[in-house]
Formats: C-alpha cells, sequence, structure tokens
C-alpha cells in the first residue's frame, strides 16, 4: 500500500471547479514532483492534501482518511507543509519561528541550523527582516521542526536569487539522501526537479495526465503538458 | 537617548516598591493605598495583556472577570463575617476571610467563566469579538445590578479586609506587599509564558491562523487556553481589588472599566511586559494628580492616549525605547 494516495479528487472553489480528478500515489521516502503549466491544480491538490479546502475523492495518509481530519491535525499525521509564499511568522524571530513549530521527534534547532547556516546565523533576527531567501530556508526549517513524514514544497525556489535556489536544491537532495521523510514538489524548474525527483506527476485542467518515473518523462511529454 | 526594556522593567519594579516604603517612613498611608490600587489594576490588565499583547484579542468585556474576582471575595467574606450559610443547592459552606482560599475561587470562577465566554467568542475575530465580549460585559453588569441578595445596585460591604496567614493585612503596607508579590509572580510567569513555545505558538497565531494550522497547532485551542488564563488572573486581581476597598459594586463589572483596562495596556506599551504596570502607574497618578485639579481629568488622559496612539505607538515603553514593536 502506498504512503499518500490520492484517487480521482474533486474540488471547487464555490462554484468554479478547480480539480477534476487528480490521481497521486506516493511510497515512503519517495520524492514527487508535481508538475503542469500555471493554473492546472497543483497548489489547489496541495490545499486539498493538507485540508485546507473541502475537496471528495480517495485521500489517505499511510491508510489514514484525511477528510476525517482538521487541517492542524493533518500536519500532526505528519504532513509539513512549506506553503507558497514563504509566511514565516514575521514578528517572531528565526528560532522563535522555530521553537513554535516544534514537535518531538529527529528534527531539532540544531539539525535545523546544520541544514542551513544562515538560520544559525540569524537566529536572533526577526523574520520579516530576512531576505527571501532565508524566509523559505526558514519555512523548510519551520516544516522541518514538525518532523513531517511528508514535506510538501509549493514553489519554493520561485522569485530567488540563483546562489540562494543552489542552497535549497543542496538541501533537498541531502534531505532525500540522509531521511527517509517523502518529498512533493511543485517547481517551475525541470532540470532541478528531474534531479532529485524519483516520480513525476503532470496535471491538467485539474486532472492527472500523466504519472510515471522521472526517468520516463520525455522531452515531448514535459513539452506537450509543461511547456518546457 | 534610547533605552533598554530590561533597564526600564527593573527601574519601574524598583520604583514601585520604593515609592511605598518612602511613604512608610514619611508616614502617608494614602499613598501607600494609591499605590496598591496602581498594582492591582496593573494585575488585571497585565491578564489582558496576554490576550491582547501576545494573542491580539481585544476583549472588551475583561471586567466580566475582575468583577468575577470582587464579587467571589464580597460572597464568601459576607457569608462568614454575618455567619451566614451559603448554600449553592449541591455544597454548603460558610464562606471564608482567607485571601488564598478567595484568590482560588476567583481565579476558578474566572477561569471557568472565560472559558465558556471563550468558547462562543473565540468564533468570532475583529470587531466581532469586541462586540460579543463586551455583550457579555454588560450582561454580567446587569446582572449584578438585579442581585439583590448582595447589595444590587449598591454593592456589598465587607467590615473587616480579608486574612492572610502571618500578616495584619490591615497594615497597608503589609497589604502592598502581598499585591506586588503576586503582581512580581504574575510578571514573571508572563514573561516565561511569553517565550515558551505555547507564548510563542499564541503570537504567531495573531499574526495567521492558517500557518499555525500547518504546523499542527489549533489556533482555536491556543486562544482558548490564553483566554482562560488571562480571565484567571484578571479574576485574581479583582478579589485583591474588592480587599483593598472593602466593598464590591456592579461597577467592577462596567464596559468603562474594560476600557480603562485597554488604556492602561495602550499607554504602556501593547504586548510588553511592564506596559500595563506602566500604564497602571500613570493612570492612577493623573486620577490622583488631575482629579484634585478638576473632576473632568479624564479630558487631560483622553489627550494623553491620544498622543501616545498617534505619536508613540509602542507606548511609553516604545517611546523610551525606541522600539515601536514589543518584539525584538
Amino acid at each position: 500500500m502506498s504512503f499518500l494516495t490520492v484517487q480521482n479528487l474533486t474540488a471547487t472553489y464555490g462554484v468554479s471547479q478547480a480539480l477534476f480528478g487528480v490521481d497521486l500515489t506516493m511510497a515512503e521516502g519517495e520524492v514527487t514532483a508535481l508538475m503542469g503549466r500555471n493554473g492546472m491544480g497543483k497548489s489547489t491538490t496541495v490545499k486539498a492534501v493538507c485540508q485546507m479546502i473541502r475537496s471528495e475523492g480517495t485521500l489517505t495518509l499511510d491508510g489514514l482518511n484525511l477528510h476525517d481530519l482538521p487541517s492542524h491535525k493533518v500536519a500532526r499525521k505528519g504532513v509539513g507543509l512549506v506553503p507558497e509564499g514563504r509566511r514565516c511568522f514575521a514578528d517572531l524571530t528565526v528560532r522563535e519561528n522555530l521553537v513554535a513549530a516544534a514537535r518531538p521527534g529527529d528534527w531539532n534547532m540544531a539539525k535545523v541550523t546544520e541544514l542551513f547556516p544562515r538560520l544559525g546565523e540569524r537566529e536572533s533576527q526577526r523574520a520579516a527582516s530576512l531576505s527571501g531567501g532565508e524566509q523559505q530556508m526558514l519555512a523548510i526549517g519551520r516544516a522541518l521542526m514538525t518532523n513531517p513524514r511528508l514535506l510538501i514544497l509549493d514553489e519554493a525556489t520561485e522569485g530567488l536569487a540563483p546562489i540562494i535556489r543552489q542552497e535549497i536544491w543542496a538541501a533537498l537532495r541531502r534531505l532525500k539522501q540522509e531521511t527517509s521523510v517523502a518529498i512533493l514538489l511543485i517547481d517551475k524548474s525541470l532540470k532541478e526537479l528531474a534531479a532529485v525527483s524519483d516520480k513525476a506527476v503532470i496535471l491538467e485542467r485539474g486532472k492527472t495526465v500523466w504519472a510515471g518515473a522521472m526517468a520516463d518523462l520525455t522531452p515531448e511529454i514535459s513539452e506537450r503538458y509543461v511547456g518546457v | 537617548m534610547t533605552l533598554d526594556e530590561r533597564y526600564i522593567n527593573g527601574l519601574v519594579l524598583i520604583g514601585l516598591l520604593a515609592l511605598p516604603l518612602w511613604a512608610l517612613a514619611t508616614d502617608e498611608p494614602f499613598t501607600i493605598t494609591l499605590v496598591t490600587r496602581a498594582v492591582i489594576l496593573a494585575l488585571a490588565a497585565v491578564g489582558l495583556n496576554l490576550i491582547l499583547g501576545i494573542g491580539g484579542m481585544v476583549s472588551f468585556g475583561h471586567a466580566v472577570f475582575f468583577g468575577i474576582g470582587g464579587y467571589a471575595m464580597g460572597i464568601l467574606a459576607y457569608h462568614a463575617q454575618t455567619y451566614t450559610a451559603l448554600d449553592l443547592g449541591f455544597f454548603e459552606t460558610d464562606g471564608t476571610n482567607s485571601m488564598p482560599v478567595i484568590w482560588l475561587v476567583a481565579m476558578i470562577m474566572s477561569a471557568i467563566v472565560a472559558f465558556f465566554i471563550g468558547l462562543l467568542s473565540l468564533r468570532t475575530s475583529g470587531v466581532y469579538f469586541i462586540m460579543i465580549t463586551l455583550a457579555f460585559g454588560q450582561m454580567f453588569f446587569y446582572f449584578a445590578i438585579s442581585w439583590a441578595q448582595y447589595g444590587g445596585e449598591d454593592g456589598l460591604s465587607i467590615y473587616v479586609r480579608n486574612g492572610f496567614p502571618g500578616l495584619n493585612t490591615l497594615v497597608p503596607i503589609q497589604f502592598f506587599g502581598i499585591c506586588f508579590a503576586l503582581l512580581c509572580i504574575v510578571l514573571f510567569l508572563f514573561s516565561r509564558l511569553q517565550s515558551s513555545p505555547f507564548g510563542l505558538a499564541l503570537n504567531a497565531a495573531r499574526q495567521t491562523n492558517a500557518r499555525v494550522e500547518t504546523v499542527g497547532l489549533n489556533p482555536m485551542h491556543l486562544k482558548l487556553l490564553a483566554f482562560v488564563i488571562s480571565g484567571a488572573i484578571t479574576g485574581l486581581a479583582g478579589a485583591l481589588f474588592a480587599d483593598l476597598n472593602r466593598f464590591v459594586s456592579p461597577t467592577m463589572f462596567s464596559w468603562q472599566l474594560s476600557g480603562e483596562l485597554i488604556v492602561l495596556i495602550i499607554i504602556g506599551g501593547v504586548g510588553r511586559l511592564m506596559g500595563p504596570v506602566i500604564g497602571a502607574c500613570v493612570f492612577v497618578a493623573l486620577e490622583h494628580f488631575l482629579g484634585e485639579l478638576t473632576e473632568f481629568w479624564h479630558v487631560y488622559l483622553g489627550i494623553i492616549l491620544l498622543c501616545i496612539v498617534l505619536f508613540g505607538r509602542g507606548g511609553l515603553i516604545g517611546l523610551l525605547t525606541g522600539k515601536e514593536g514589543a518584539h525584538v
């Protein structure tokens, strides 16, 4: 049985239907890229998994029906979300952001600051005063502090300087190699996604149109559905 | 020139302790009572500061807990002093004159009421939260007015101040000592709570509910717990206030008092550890000195408040430290 199972997932925003049948399965420790052009339902799928919006269809994590849980309980069951647009707790310091999110497990302040040394250097600085890249690192660190079994990153490198993007991709590669956390990635950089992901799932108009091993994703398929 | 907030905090506490000692030395018992009043109001506002300053919940009905604390003292002491039984249906008691017992009852009753008020009012936010807490305040106010058994609109007088083991509470400096010690304990707990994971998560919930949920915390639970703790602290202050005046009346439930508690926090600095303490000292000083000059002293208080809101948004502590925000 797969770790995360999403089958025929549908969701609506008011009267507009956003998801028409998303299928996605992930094994433990697996890195999956959720791909598709803008507006195809990637972020909506993530919000549905995290129970931030109402949805219908099969949605299970380790056999547990996520529809039965409120958003915060989904997080407690091991789903760590790094939301789009970073959004740290601006009035708290780096350390406080991490402490506020901490749950028992392997991840702690020392491990997070070892993964992102910049955060260690700015431990007592307010999150609002950090650069965009540092805020993104903090958002990832904050999600890791919850000791997730599934880490979801929604456009984690969007709008960041190349050097910062490299640091974040390097951290994700380390996470893949050194931990058993499953990672679901949404990103526009196909090259980086291909380097780190085991699998890819492509959405078009709120529906899964292709799923398979990253190695099987041919340029034709990515050109057709992702545009790169 | 700006000052470190820790020095300001230390100076305020030293000043608050030194003034009554000086008054004792110069035989000015009224000054001691005045400072005691400031200390008790500060304690009530520290309770409110927990939810207002850290949690961002503007409760316009915190006088409910102040009043419950006051009536807890009034009712227990009244039955003890008149040797009449207090029959609660399932439980009968002769009341008590013991301050620690009264404090405990005041805090428990306030916490229970805060739980139910919080459960209902925290479903709302912003102006609706302000209005619903105000509505609860008014409910309790009018209930107290119609509660003829305990004095109704006239309130309830207690002949002798309640007792504390080993102390003579009728001696102003000794009663001040009790209140000051309680304020210090609560301030210490407040500072620990502020930097604890709970306090940080509460602060985070003020900033964004949804993000708090993504890290596995229920913002409603955080806010409700803070509301209950806050109510209990303000209830404790209410019991002390009633003991200070040896009198309890429905005005302890009034919306004006709820507003004054907010004003104290704004004057000193929202979310600051010593904000409510400085606010209470300024308020009581103005009330006393300007009150001697004119009965319309609130006009001057209004002008000062206006200046602070317009020109010093971090309150007096913000002005002195040069940091508008309570944080870092």
